[in-house]
């Protein structure tokens, strides 16, 4: 038998991870296990799970700090919606419909991220972080913005109101400026999410391993050195964000089909933070500690529910807890000096009845 | 007259984003971290005004200087619990701490205030002036921000080129290391500059909510990004470019409220920033630095 | 450009073996300023396909300048770098690489946090070629070419005895181990000049040695070129052909080592001016 590479093997225990994860849990749900909370949350998990691997390719394999990654999940949101109600009646079956509005996000979304792309990637640090807040910003301004309608004719499209379009019989405003879309059928269904998952899992592993995907990773380490051995840094890192946006758009266009009515500022700037925050506490670049991390971030508040008032509060605790214990030497200290002290304790009245030696001098 | 109008609400709203851009500037210059917990303790500093005037009755003078005692303590003591066990980390570490300390604050406030706006009298007494027989108007408000922000401005200039701790500062923001060696206590500076930071943001989270009056644990948020940006705008880590980039700022907002579109005004802020950044990819006033190879 | 004639290239120094074949590299009234200070100024060189150049010069003479101009990590103010026959104006570092010119750093480099394998393979990043979409799709092409290309990498750490360590983290190597691994990974990007900045800073002697039987081997196994910057006066005089020193931005002399040896003005710089004279 032909030895499997390392990564070959975390790659396939990561799939594993994703199905096992998805069987027990639908296992549960067929049961009754699961509260309508919960299960109300299958969906978001599995965007949020994607949002992260896909950011991840962003922030971690490419190293640039984005913060406008709302901003892509919102442009697939919105033409997903689109597209679906274009096709409404169609006669088509919900899932062709969803998979199509989907893909139709993911494209949008990725031309989106090229366009953007080109002129803040030859920017760096933080000025670049700024420049992503910025566009996600702008498109959650304009999207606020944005009337579409659609009748027979077609689809009609304005900045300024809906009142205009004069629609033929049976046209209807998709999405409404600030109030976003409404009435769009709910499509979403936590097996798609799943599919989701695995999707971006074999687009960001798949780029990982290949050269596309060193190059990209080289960058991220050293610039100029990337640069000397041929490396074009900017269509590295170009590739890695217009993949990113193309997954976001999906991520979106799967999230807004999963409710009735969904607006631009949903996709804001603190959408994009908590995305990033996945990503951090995953570890960078770890592609299963994304997973992870956005799956129980995401569920924590609802297991918080029984602190109802305070859980945003514990939430926020937890955070810093949690990146002070994993990033500082001095706290790591102290938990180890603590721990032994108790341990020590503990042991110590067992130590004096052994003969060990404290006990020796009494 | 419009346009005059508009160019003092500008530069009213840009010298609140200036306030707090130099808070922004101030810690990144130094401690080099983004602090984005900086436009929750503008919120902060709102409440607390908020509260000495309405359920204690204290004079608005009192209640700014109540602000800023608290907003002090608060930022030097998040600069140690929370930043402090994190120097040396990633940046990225710190930045999500910072996110975890934003959302406590907010989260706190609204445990406290409750998601209900308050709406905040105004600490500003002055009556509007009426010039130009009527056509001019500037109010109270414009005038005390704008001469507060040139008083700051001028202040911090003074003090961090005079005095022995801005000396520390600047040595501490251009090299760490040197600067620990010449015996500046880095911890120290640090939280001064975090105690400074903080009672600048309680300044202008009174002047925001003066002139902004309704107050809720979200109030800081905006303001926030958009003096974060304002700083980026001027070049981070410059004192005068966080001014220039804060006013350019508020008065680009109003002028594209006025003229262009307010639904798309936040649009053309952020779009203005990133062909500026584009143009001159360190801010207006911000160093470039050349990597060494 | 000033109307200076320039300097008839000085092959003498190149190797016999280079006589008709057209020069690797060349450079004429090379020169560039940072805000007014002329770091390398009207800087003329002319290299042979398969000679081992060398560079020497005090510290702060602008050796390493003249590599980050090879390279055009900076853009030269002045003068033109001919490179195979072509004129190097205005491309990018990245492309100048592909036109032939590899290099090490003065200060290594690497990627840290990949593995040895990996640091080679992105040199070889252009020896590969599928496309994106065959990368995600997993087509058989990408599977050959990748196979291909981790024998060939594995082949250019041979040269060093490295293949032990490809799957180790290129950061945790010891530092010997990491400059032999630069140099690695810019054969891998098939230069037709290879720049060495100090490849033997920080070696012992029994390490310099063996390093320049390396070059040596590199050279005749590839036929390259290639120009090395070093402060260890045996290695140089012992391993190039053609050496030029360098002085406040500028060539002050050219020759062979004998001939830089016994040049009253290389003495001059290295030692000094003696008083009275």
């Amino acid at each position: 038998m032909k030895k499997l590479s390392k990564n070959t093997v975390y790659n396939l225990s990561t799939y594993g991870i994703v199905i096992v994860a998805y069987l027990i849990v639908q296992g549960i749900v067929l049961a009754g296990g699961l509260s309508n909370q919960i299960r109300g949350q299958l969906v978001p998990i599995c965007v949020y799970i994607s949002l992260a691997i896909s950011l991840n390719l962003v922030s971690g394999v490419s190293g640039e700090l984005s913060l406008g990654h709302a901003g892509f999940m919102s442009v697939g949101a919105f033409s997903g919606v689109i597209v679906a109600a274009a096709l409404r009646d169609s006669g088509m079956g919900g899932v062709p419909i969803l998979i199509i509005s989907m893909i139709v996000g993911g494209v949008i979304s990725g031309i989106a991220g090229l366009i953007i792309g080109i002129p803040v990637l030859r920017l760096r640090g933080d000025y670049l972080a700024i420049v992503t807040l910025a566009f996600g910003e702008i498109i959650k301004n304009i999207i606020n913005n944005l009337y579409v309608a659609v009748d027979a004719r077609g689809l009609h499209f304005s900045m300024t109101s809906a009142d205009g379009f004069n629609l033929s019989e049976g046209g209807r405003v998709v999405i409404n400026g600030p109030m976003g879309a409404t009435g769009i059928t709910k499509l979403a269904s936590f097996t798609m999410g799943v599919v989701l998952i695995i999707f971006t899992l074999f687009v960001v592993l798949g780029t990982i391993n290949s050269r596309h995907g060193r190059a990209i990773m080289a960058a991220r380490d050293n610039r100029i050195a990337a640069d000397s051995v041929g490396i074009s840094v900017t269509r590295c890192k170009l590739l890695a964000f217009t993949v990113a946006a193309v997954l976001a758009g999906m991520a979106g266009a799967l999230y807004a089909m999963n409710y009735s009515t969904v607006a631009a500022k949903k996709f804001d700037f603190n959408t994009s933070i908590l995305i990033l925050v996945f990503v951090v506490l995953g570890g960078m670049g770890n592609i299963r500690g994304s997973i992870i991390a956005a799956a129980i971030l995401t569920l924590l508040p609802e297991l918080l529910r029984s602190v109802a008032d305070y859980r945003m509060l514990v939430y926020a605790i937890v955070l810093i807890l949690v990146m002070l214990a994993r990033n500082s030497t001095v706290l790591k200290n102290y938990i180890n000096n603590v721990v032994n002290g108790i341990v020590s304790r503990i042991k110590a009245p067992f130590s004096g009845r052994n003969g060990g030696k404290g006990g020796a001098s009494e | 007259m419009s346009v005059l109008n508009n160019l003092i609400g500008g530069l009213s709203l840009g010298s609140v984003y200036a306030i707090i851009a130099l808070g922004y500037t101030m810690v990144y210059g130094i401690a080099k971290m983004l602090n984005f917990a900086h436009g929750d303790v503008i919120m902060i500093g709102g409440y607390m005004c908020f509260c000495a005037m309405q359920y204690l009755g204290l004079p608005p003078v009192v209640g700014i200087l109540i602000a800023m005692v608290v907003c002090t303590v608060l930022g030097v003591l998040i600069e140690s619990l929370a930043y402090r066990p994190l120097r040396g980390a990633p940046s990225l570490a710190v930045l999500i701490t910072a996110i975890g300390v934003s959302y406590y604050l907010q989260n706190a406030a609204l445990l406290i205030w409750s998601s209900n706006p308050k709406s905040f009298t105004s600490v500003v007494a002055l009556e509007p002036i009426q010039l130009a027989a009527g056509r001019l108007t500037v109010t109270g408000e414009a005038i005390v921000t704008i001469i507060a922000a040139v008083v700051i401005m001028t202040a911090l200039t003074i003090f961090t080129s005079r005095t022995k701790m801005g000396k520390a500062m600047r040595a501490v923001s251009e090299d760490r290391g040197a600067a620990q060696l010449m015996g500046i206590n880095i911890n120290r500076t640090i939280s001064m500059t975090f105690a400074i930071g903080a009672a600048l943001a309680a300044i202008a989270g009174v002047l925001y909510c003066s002139a902004y009056p309704t107050l809720s644990p979200t109030t800081g948020s905006l303001p926030g990004i958009k003096a974060f940006t304002a700083a980026v705008f001027g070049g981070i880590g410059s004192i005068p470019g966080a001014m220039l980039g804060g006013i350019l700022l508020g008065i680009i907002e109003i002028f594209s409220n006025a003229y262009i579109s307010t639904q798309l005004s936040d649009a053309i802020v952020f779009a203005v920033l990133i062909i500026v950044l584009l143009i001159k990819p360190t801010g207006l006033l911000g160093k470039k630095i050349r990597e060494k190879v | 450009m000033n109307g200076k004639m320039v300097n008839a290239p000085s092959r003498g120094i190149i190797p016999e073996r280079d006589a008709d074949k057209s020069l690797a590299l060349e450079t004429i009234h090379l020169g560039i300023s940072f805000g007014g200070l002329k770091a390398v100024d009207d800087f003329n060189l002319t290299l042979g396909r398969t000679e081992i150049g060398g560079l020497i010069g005090p510290n702060g003479a602008g050796k390493t300048t003249v590599f980050n101009l090879l390279t055009n990590v900076y853009a030269p103010t002045e003068g033109t770098i001919i490179v195979d026959g072509k004129d190097t104006r205005g491309l990018k570092t990245f492309q100048v690489n592909r036109l032939g010119i590899a290099r090490t750093f003065q200060n290594i480099r690497l990627f840290n946090n990949m593995s040895v394998m990996d640091n080679v393979l992105v040199g070889l990043h252009h020896e590969m070629d599928y496309g994106f979409p065959k990368a995600l799709l997993r087509l058989p092409g990408f599977y050959k070419s990748e196979r291909i290309a981790k024998k060939r990498a594995m082949e250019y750490l041979s040269l060093f005895n490295m293949q032990d360590m490809a799957e180790h983290k290129a950061g945790s190597l010891p530092y010997g181990a990491q400059r032999r691994l630069e140099i690695v990974r810019a054969l891998a990007t098939n230069p037709t000049i290879l720049l060495l900045d100090e490849p033997a800073a920080g070696m012992n002697p029994s390490e310099t040695a063996e390093l320049m039987e390396n070059i040596r081997k590199i050279r005749d196994t590839f036929q390259i070129c290639i120009f090395l910057i070093e402060h260890d006066m045996s290695f140089v005089m012992g391993l190039c052909e053609g050496i030029a020193v360098m002085n406040f931005g500028r060539i002050i002399a050219k020759g062979t080592p004998e001939e830089i040896k016994s040049n009253p003005q290389v003495i001059e710089a290295y030692l000094g001016r003696e008083k009275g004279k």
